[in-house]
């Protein structure tokens, strides 16, 4: 048995630039190889599963290719093979929670994404039908306020941090406090909101303001390093441009830096919404739970997707498989509203990127 | 230092007449302070009106700190200070009442690396500083204002067919040209150029040499160059600066006609610099 019959390596020419390398039958041989082994292993192992046998084959792959490729290709190729096999590995290893993830509530949503779910509330269901038309609203409603309040503070803090606390005292007192707020746990967020609140309208009170401010307590951070980190990126060139023409330091800023980075200043703010819009903690102490739809964010309580997901599976009512079908479909909803946010953010920011640099 | 009593330049590009509105720069006991660093020292200079005066000297020697304080540029660094004075028509650009802003908007500048804004057209690459500054122009205004920047820039031809299009487009040569027609469009008095050239193929270079050829008839520019022909080529005055050593602060060493200070300048360090002998 020769093992001549294939050729796993190509011969070295004459020439100093050339090398042996391993032939695509080699290399498919020891993805054979790795798979026959994966599967006797997981046999041995306690029975043939998909999952073990890709994860053992894997496994077998990257070592038999390394040793494969330093006897016959040389140590430098061998770990760029090595390698590759770890990045491609890590990245497949991450991407299976977010596909599992999604997947999950596609395959458990479906069954109450229907028309009704989008049109109808809470009011009156005890057990099937209703719908997350109230919760829909309370999520947007929530947010977007929250968006209002934090956004323009969190712009003007980074504004101020890069453009005129140049390492002052009070710039680095500043950084300081937004990386601490950075940290703060949501639900601490969500007591802080609620006790102001309190303050105002007494015990008890919950409302859709009280989540906002909750929300934007965990947002402005967020804005705050985004913008920071896209205004440092704008060069010093077109400031000394913009004085050099006479234009004041606070219109270069308006006209020249902020347009300048506001595709990643855009980004950010999407990012800090995505933070923030899934939410649960905070919103139950804050906001609460209502059963119909509250269009008033100054009083009553109002409903999130993510608070009704959490309830959906805490007090499912009867039959419960109701309860849980609308918690998911709610959860999809909540994926659905994120992505279509990032994707509008990217459309916006390549409308708005400047052109004809590469 | 400075000589004081140096014939009249060859090229004479005003009349008697023009004289009086001229913009003669007149720069006395000037230090110029990164921190407590000084990194000029001393400088007196006089700059004569519409023509070309260019910096000469080795890296480092201070001669674009010293470009940059004569529109006030130099203190948007960090602790960056200066003393003494820059006058301009007897006005002390460093007066106690003077706003750096309204001094930038009568001396521009083009720096070393074209900077065009990457947000802006052509077009409102050459009306950003009159947009900038002022309220409103008019339709026809600003299509005057653009064509007639652009004209002085050399640039009109090759761009008129695409004024909306984004400057960073432009070759390096061309963005370097809108920078020029962007200064020139807020009617300065003054054009100080920044190593205009340096990053810029032999045929831009040879386009924004021209340029400055044609525009030393309305403004008075200085230029800071590494390029000695260039330096030759294009001014009628040069200044030679120096610097003892690292941590010693630049100081001009001589400024004469050009043609006196390449062929016969009177301090050796000029002599060894100007032909290579040095730095």
């Amino acid at each position: 048995m020769s093992v001549s019959t294939v050729e796993i390596a190509n011969a070295a020419t004459t020439s100093p630039f050339d090398n042996r390398t391993l032939t695509a039958s080699g290399r498919a041989m020891i993805v054979a190889a790795s798979l026959v082994v994966g599967v006797a292993l997981s046999a041995v192992l306690g029975g043939v599963a998909i999952v073990r046998v890709v994860a053992i084959a894997a496994v077998l792959h990257t070592a038999a290719l390394y040793l494969a490729s330093l006897r016959i290709e040389g140590r430098r190729r061998a770990i760029d093979r090595l390698m590759t096999s770890v990045v491609t590995g890590s990245f497949v290893l991450v991407l299976i929670p977010l596909v599992s993830v999604i997947w999950t509530s596609i395959d458990r949503g479906a069954a109450r994404f229907d028309g009704a779910f989008f049109t109808e509330t809470m009011r009156g269901v005890a057990g099937a039908g209703g719908g997350a038309k109230h919760a829909i609203i309370g999520t947007l409603i929530i947010t977007g306020l929250a968006a209002v309040l934090s956004v323009p503070v969190g712009i003007l803090v980074a504004v101020y941090l890069v453009e005129y606390g140049q390492r002052n005292r009070l710039s680095s007192m500043i950084t300081t406090m937004v990386d601490v707020m950075t940290g703060i746990p949501s639900i601490v967020a969500g007591l802080f909101a609620y006790s102001l609140f309190v303050i105002f309208q007494g015990p008890g009170a919950r409302s859709g303001i009280a989540g906002a401010v909750a929300l934007s307590v965990l947002m402005t951070p967020v804005i705050v390093r985004a913008t920071e980190e896209m205004l440092r990126l704008v060069s010093n060139d077109l400031r000394e441009a913009s004085f050099a023409l006479g234009v004041p330091k606070w219109k270069t800023i308006v006209k020249v830096v902020l347009p300048t980075a506001v595709g990643g200043i855009l980004t950010g703010i999407t990012l800090a919404i995505a933070r923030v819009i899934g939410e649960t903690a905070p919103l139950l102490i804050a906001s609460g739970l209502a059963q119909d739809t509250n269009l008033n964010p100054l009083s009553g309580r109002m409903t999130t997707l993510p608070v009704m997901s959490y309830y959906g599976y805490v007090a499912p009512g009867f039959p419960p498989e109701a309860g849980y079908d609308r918690g998911w479909a709610a959860a999809l909803t909540l994926i659905i509203i994120v992505l279509v946010l990032f994707t509008a953010a990217r459309v916006i920011a390549k409308v708005l990127q400047p052109k004809g640099f590469r | 230092m400075t000589n004081e009593n140096i014939a009249e330049h060859t090229v004479e590009p005003m009349s008697a007449a023009d004289a009086n509105t001229e913009h003669r720069i007149t720069v006395r006991g000037l230090n110029i302070f990164y921190g407590k660093f000084r990194a000029v020292a001393d400088v007196d200079m006089d700059i004569e009106p519409q023509s070309v005066t260019a910096l000469i000297g080795p890296s480092g020697c201070g001669k674009s700190t010293f470009l940059r304080s004569l529109n006030r540029m130099h203190e948007v660094i960090d602790n960056a200070t200066v003393e003494g004075t820059v006058q301009i028509n007897g006005v002390d650009l460093y007066g106690p009442k003077i706003d750096p802003v309204q001094v930038r908007r009568k001396i521009g500048m083009v720096f070393q690396r074209p900077n065009p804004f990457p947000t802006m057209s052509i077009a409102e690459n050459v009306l950003a500083g009159k947009r900038l500054n002022q309220r409103r122009i008019k339709k026809d205004e600003a299509d005057q204002v653009i064509e007639q920047a652009l004209r002085d820039s050399n640039l009109w031809e090759e761009v008129k067919d695409r004024l909306d299009a984004p400057g960073g487009g432009l070759s390096g040569g061309q963005q370097q040209r809108l920078c020029i027609a962007r200064a020139i469009a807020v009617e300065p008095e003054v054009l100080l150029m920044d190593e205009p050239c340096s990053a810029l193929d032999p045929i831009s270079t040879l386009a924004i040499e021209q340029l400055m050829l044609q525009l030393r008839r309305k403004y008075t520019i200085v230029i800071v160059t590494h390029n000695m022909q260039q330096a030759a080529r294009v001014s009628e005055r040069t200044a030679f600066f120096n610097i003892e050593g690292t941590g010693k602060p630049g100081r001009l060493i001589e400024m004469d006609t050009t043609e006196v200070m390449f062929a016969n300048p009177t301090q050796q360090a000029t002599q060894d610099y100007v032909t290579g002998r040095f730095g």
